[in-house]
């Protein structure tokens, strides 16, 4: 079974590589840009079938490594 | 007096902070295999400065995963001092030792000088040899050094005495010319609740003897032999 989980920044901390991004665009012509946030995106091969127990090791997984919750915020999501 | 520093692959600050710790303490350090399980019996653990497992993921996220780290943890609850410096400093908020986190630098560079710091707490092992408010010149030396905690920690880290150093200006002033990394209050190093865990983002161990080019690490050291030489 595959999952993916992006890994995304808490509204409020500040992302200075999706700021530098942004501006980027800017030079190359892209003014409509109002913003960037940079994030992550993880995909994972799993051994497990069953979907809601894949679904609660994910969170365990995202809670103890994938993520930094002081920081992060993430979202799983299961591809049958 | 025994000490231990946790070498991990990637670590590049290990062989410094042991120089320095053994002249102080004026005899030899272990130096722990991050793979290991067992630490021997110890006064002082040292996560050094260095790039462990590349920044892989996150700055530390690794390292602070690694088997020595249950060991080092079981030590810190038991009131072992550890310090962390640098990358010794983000794995110990990657592994819940301390509070926040480090982030990429608000300037996105990776940031080699010396600063200045301003003393917060010399009522710990490691900083009872400088006054509170001095002023000392430390090397940093780092890409994700930008301290962030949110509006609740940094309170009760204010509220506890917890923050060990400030960046500041030469004569001691905490202004935003003198942050190096866009910091949260110009946070350089922050202790545990009990004080007996501190990580800092500058490296002691690189001005710790006059032939470096400076000294003012050398109290850290100094201090720690004074506090736990039995």
């Amino acid at each position: 079974m595959k999952a993916t989980v992006h890994v995304t920044l808490k509204n409020g901390v500040l992302d200075p590589q999706g700021k530098a991004v942004r501006n980027a665009l800017g030079a190359l012509g892209f003014d409509g840009v109002k913003g960037v946030r940079q994030g992550k995106f993880i995909e994972l091969d799993l051994v497990e079938t069953d979907p809601a127990t894949a679904r609660e090791n994910l969170d365990a997984m995202c809670r103890q490594l994938l993520a930094n919750t002081v920081i992060e915020n993430y979202s799983i999501e299961i591809l049958e | 007096m025994k000490a231990a520093v946790i070498v991990f692959p990637g670590s590049n600050c290990d062989r410094d902070v042991k120089v320095a710790l053994e002249q102080s303490i004026g005899g030899p350090v272990s130096m722990v295999w991050h793979r290991d399980t067992d630490l021997p019996p110890v006064d002082l653990i040292v996560i050094p400065g260095g790039f462990s497992y590349g920044d892989y993921l996150r700055s530390g996220a690794m390292g602070a995963h690694s088997p020595i780290m249950k060991e080092v943890a079981a030590r810190a609850r038991r009131g072992v001092p550890v310090l962390g410096i640098c990358n010794g400093f983000q794995i110990l908020t990657e592994a819940g030792l301390l509070p926040g986190v480090l982030m990429p630098n608000a300037g996105l560079k990776f940031v080699c000088k010396d600063v200045y710091l301003r003393i917060g707490q010399a009522n710990t092992v490691f900083t009872r040899l400088y006054r509170p408010d001095q002023v000392i010149r430390l090397p940093i030396a780092h890409h994700d050094g930008n301290y962030f905690a949110d509006a609740e920690t940094c309170k009760a880290l204010e509220d506890e005495g917890r923050i060990a150093m400030r960046y500041c200006s030469p004569d001691g002033e905490i202004t935003e010319d003198a942050n190096p990394n866009g910091s949260l209050g110009n946070i350089a190093g922050v202790l545990s609740a009990n004080r007996t865990v501190l990580g800092l983002m500058p490296h002691p161990e690189r001005l710790a003897e006059a032939a470096l080019g400076g000294a003012d690490g050398r109290a850290m050291f100094d201090g720690l032999v004074e506090a736990l030489a039995a």
